[in-house]
């Protein structure tokens, strides 16, 4: 119990990774919803960086490092469309702007 | 002894910010606890000894992309809350922990493999930085090109994207954008008269 290993930080990335999959799959606001991934790509970096750790290895770090970079430009063309969407339909709700049927 | 006491006060802060950002109405307090949180999960990472990528967290997540949550914000009305139609709670609730359970398996994988050989070794005798400087710039310099690549498209995205029109405005009353409209045309009429 107070030995943290591996297993701990797993445990918890797992954990913080159901909370955004939740969080992804109860949101109906296109903003929360990016929160919601945020969430997820934070909980995979610290599995990413505690098995990297667990093997003495630096790939883990290195996978989370283009994590965040692909998380970073994914911020900045969602908000771009996040934006233009707010334009079109005055609202970021997804009952509102979906235009498919069924 | 201090590692596990650092490790569950990140675990249980960033597992309640994280609960905050999921569940709350306001985008305000979502926003602010998501940037709590991510500042809480780069301890994690100082606790596992990847400095460099601890110092990355805190300088790319909690500056970089919470201000741009924060000046996008400014394009919404983040001040009402946001009221959201939900047809079945138990539902997501029973998905959500289903997939929580595959989750922790699926993550926890790793523990029962154990012939599983490190590919990059830490370098021994130098800090992290310089460790990840010395893998980053030779085995992974392919990646962290077309990385930067991306960054570029995305930069070259996000101004297209949200650049036009920059002028106009979103959430001020449809009298006020009437007003912005009809001006140029009145003062083509007072030039007439003139």
């Amino acid at each position: 119990m107070l030995e943290i290993g591996v297993n701990h930080y797993l445990i918890l990335s797992g954990l913080l990774f159901s909370i955004g999959f939740m969080g992804v799959l109860r949101r109906k606001n296109l903003l929360m919803l990016f929160f919601a991934t945020e969430v997820m790509l934070n909980a995979v970096n610290i599995a990413f960086a505690a098995i990297g750790n667990y093997y003495g290895d630096l790939s883990g770090q290195m996978f989370a490092f283009f994590v965040i970079a692909v998380a970073a430009s994914e911020v900045a063309v969602g908000l771009g469309l996040l934006i233009l969407l707010y334009k079109k339909y005055g609202s970021l709700d997804l009952d509102v702007i979906s235009s498919m049927k069924g | 002894m201090y590692e596990s006491i650092a490790f569950y006060v990140f675990a249980i802060s960033t597992t309640i910010l994280f609960l905050i950002t999921v569940m709350s109405k306001n985008v305000l307090y979502a926003m602010t606890a998501l940037a709590a949180g991510m500042v809480m999960i780069s301890g994690f990472f100082f606790l596992l000894g990847a400095d460099f990528l601890g110092v990355v967290q805190l300088v790319v997540y909690v500056g970089a992309v919470m201000a741009l949550y924060a000046f996008g914000m400014m394009f919404f009305d983040a001040t009402k809350d946001i009221k959201e139609k939900h047809q079945n709670p138990a539902l997501v609730f029973l998905l959500g922990g289903l997939m929580a359970l595959v989750f922790v398996v699926m993550f926890s994988a790793p523990i029962i493999g154990d012939n599983i050989k490190a590919f990059y070794p830490v370098i021994e005798g130098v800090g992290n930085a310089q460790a990840v400087g010395m893998v980053l710039f030779t085995k992974y310099l392919v990646p962290f090109e077309v990385a930067g690549l991306l960054l570029l498209v995305a930069m070259i995205a996000g101004i297209i994207l949200a650049g036009k029109k920059m002028d106009y405005s979103l959430t001020e009353s449809e009298a006020a954008d009437e007003e912005m409209k009809i001006e140029p045309n009145s003062i083509e009429i007072q030039k007439g008269d003139a």
